[in-house]
């Protein structure tokens, strides 16, 4: 994971969220306080001016989660700003601490392993932060089953663009998966059983950013790699 | 209104995100307490906060302060505005960080008993 791929990556989900923007508030408005569509394409907008100007420093991968995570604590407001700037910092600071070389000099871990870091500090620091576990209709119920997905990905040494389009495939599913939960967390829990029935905004935008990870990993990669794999496979 | 009820109390605020916006801004509000930090010179500053996403900015904001300086740094659970009032009152009288606390965090009878509810 180059300091480049996430770059593209931030870049491609300030796209994905901005196409998807009003559809977001229309979920937040439903269960929340209809801000999260908004919001999220606000903080993302600034991720990518700051990746333009420079503000960000692009020198290493996780250098460059953890400014976009900086950025999206002073933008985003609201609990996503705080929850999910907080998941970018800590996913960058995993990334430089297993692999400081990465953009730059490479590392000997595989994509794979660091994206399994990195989503596990990211889905770590949202549970503490927010108090949350699974089932709660929060964006852990998006972003837990697609570290599950990556973690046997890792396990079958599958490639990395395969890998992370099951994972975000993961991620969409437990995003429907949270249309009948009750919201424990947040806005929408003093709804209590009137949430049941519309998805979770958070777990529908958790969702958008891996799908969007997983579009620039395929196009960088194309399906060579993954044919490859393929065939290896017994039938 | 605090500025009126105890004008030797400084008083700081972090709302709204740096884009102008409703919401919490997490590095807003440690620029905030820092401020404060260095106006209040061996005494103690009291955080207020109002709805959900506050406590999880404030919470990421009081992480970034050293040890040294988060010991100097209380939250209350008082209501913003009257619990910021009561605080700064029972602080101007000379009061110990923890009669501060407990000011602000005493009930408030917003209306008499005989209001006609």
């Amino acid at each position: 994971m180059s300091a480049a791929l996430v770059v593209a990556w931030l870049e491609r989900a300030a796209e994905r969220i901005h196409e998807r923007r009003a559809w977001l508030t229309d979920l937040d408005a439903a269960i929340g306080d209809g801000d999260h569509g908004i919001n999220l394409d606000r903080g993302l907008e600034t991720v990518r001016d700051r990746l333009s100007s420079g503000a960000i420093a692009a020198d290493s991968a996780g250098l460059v989660l953890a400014g976009a995570g900086r950025t999206i604590l002073g933008t985003v407001g609201g609990a996503s700003g705080a929850l999910y700037g907080r998941a970018f910092q800590r996913a960058g600071e995993r990334i430089v601490a297993i692999a400081p070389g990465v953009g730059s000099a490479g590392t000997p871990l595989g994509a794979v392993e660091i994206a399994v870091e990195a989503l596990a500090a990211a889905s770590g620091a949202i549970a503490a932060l927010g108090r949350s576990s699974a089932g709660e209709k929060t964006m852990l119920d998006a972003l837990l089953p697609a570290l599950a997905v990556l973690r046997a990905a890792h396990g079958a040494s599958q490639p990395v663009g395969l890998a992370l389009d099951r994972a975000a495939a993961a991620a969409e599913a437990g995003a429907i998966a949270t249309i009948p939960l009750i919201a424990r967390k947040g806005r929408a829990s003093y709804l209590g059983e009137r949430s049941i029935g519309h998805e979770d905004p958070g777990a529908a935008s958790s969702a958008l950013l891996l799908a969007a990870l997983a579009e620039v990993v395929r196009e960088r990669d194309g399906v060579d790699e993954e044919l490859r794999f393929r065939a290896r496979q017994p039938n | 209104m605090v500025a009126q009820s105890a004008p030797d109390v400084m008083v700081h605020i972090a709302a709204g995100t740096s884009s102008g916006t409703l919401g919490t801004s997490a590095p807003l509000v440690e620029s905030a307490i820092r401020d404060a930090l260095r106006d209040a010179v061996g005494a103690e500053v009291v955080v207020f906060l109002d709805l959900g996403s506050a406590a999880l900015a404030i919470e990421i904001a009081l992480e970034a302060l050293e040890p040294t300086e988060r010991a100097r740094v209380r939250v209350s659970e008082g209501p913003l505005v009257e619990g910021a009032i009561l605080a700064a009152v029972a602080a101007r009288t000379g009061e110990a960080i923890e009669a501060v606390i407990a000011a602000s965090t005493a009930p408030v009878a917003k209306l008499p008993p005989d209001f006609a509810r």
